[in-house]
């Protein structure tokens, strides 16, 4: 099978826990058609779980009817995974997890989807939306050799 | 509603590590996630800590864990500290052995590749 970049897949799921799955799987299966390695795959999949997640829990309010769209994007050595929710986007971005606080219970123990997805793709960025006609995404890249690039 | 989860399971076993010592096993399969409370800190808290001083977490039969099952894993390991337990970790696959370690986990408890070679060096 040859794969040709450019080519462009989309999946819409419903904003309830579970779905993220869905998401994750396709993103897998079209990284093992680019010929991603397993450990980079295991990346993405945990970044697109994290990036779904947050979507429907804070940009759609887990209202099941508002979908989570995924546009993943074959590109020549990488990966594009876009995740749209109808959400206005993050005012601050949550501070770098500490387990030190989280243990101490300063800081919640939940909080951590950022930071992974930032820590296990390439390129990560989130792009507020207005909520209504123009939708929130976050956009990761990932690539088939970090250590490469 | 219908469930979109894999129900998670936890099953509770009693071992005996390479010096005849008790440690209490919680093994955990199928999802972690954010329904998994009941399964995970609910487990744990039934849990007599007088009794259960050494606790080993096993994942070896989780199929899909996000950031809030990790969270699950971190309020145990909170309550645990206080408590005066000692935890360990097994049956992580490699990439949530760096996921783990990443967010700083290894700090608080030992990660082991699997149940054998956590009871050698318990």
């Amino acid at each position: 099978m040859t794969v040709t970049s450019g080519s462009k897949v989309e999946v819409r799921l419903p904003s309830r826990l579970g779905f993220e799955k869905v998401a994750m799987s396709t993103a897998a299966g079209m990284a093992k058609l680019m010929g991603f390695s397993d450990d980079r795959i295991e990346d993405l999949k945990t970044a697109v779980a994290e990036a779904c997640i947050n979507a429907m829990e804070h940009g759609n309010q887990m209202n099941a009817s508002i979908p989570v769209s995924v546009v993943l994007s074959m590109k020549a050595n990488e990966l594009e995974v876009k995740v749209m929710d109808n959400g206005t986007g993050m005012e601050t971005p949550p501070p770098t997890p500490d387990i030190d606080r989280k243990m101490s219970g300063e800081e919640e123990a939940r909080g951590m989807g950022m930071f992974l997805i930032q820590a296990l793709v390439d390129e990560a960025e989130w792009v507020s939306g207005t909520g209504t006609d123009e939708q929130s995404f976050v956009r990761l890249v990932i690539r088939m050799n970090k250590e490469n690039e | 509603m219908n469930k979109v989860q894999t129900a998670n399971k936890v099953s509770q076993q009693q071992l005996t590590d390479a010096n005849g010592q008790q440690i209490t096993c919680l093994r955990f399969a199928g999802d972690i996630s954010s329904a998994s409370k009941d399964a995970v800190v609910g487990t744990y808290q039934a849990l007599d800590k007088a009794a259960h001083k050494r606790l080993l977490l096993d994942f070896k039969g989780v199929e899909y864990l996000n950031s809030s099952g990790i969270a699950l894993v971190i309020q145990v390991l909170m309550e645990a500290n206080k408590s005066g337990q000692t935890v360990a970790i097994c049956g992580l696959t490699p990439h949530f052995t760096k996921v783990f370690t990443m967010v700083g986990i290894t700090k608080y408890a030992t990660l082991y590749s699997d149940e054998t070679a956590a009871l050698a060096a318990l």
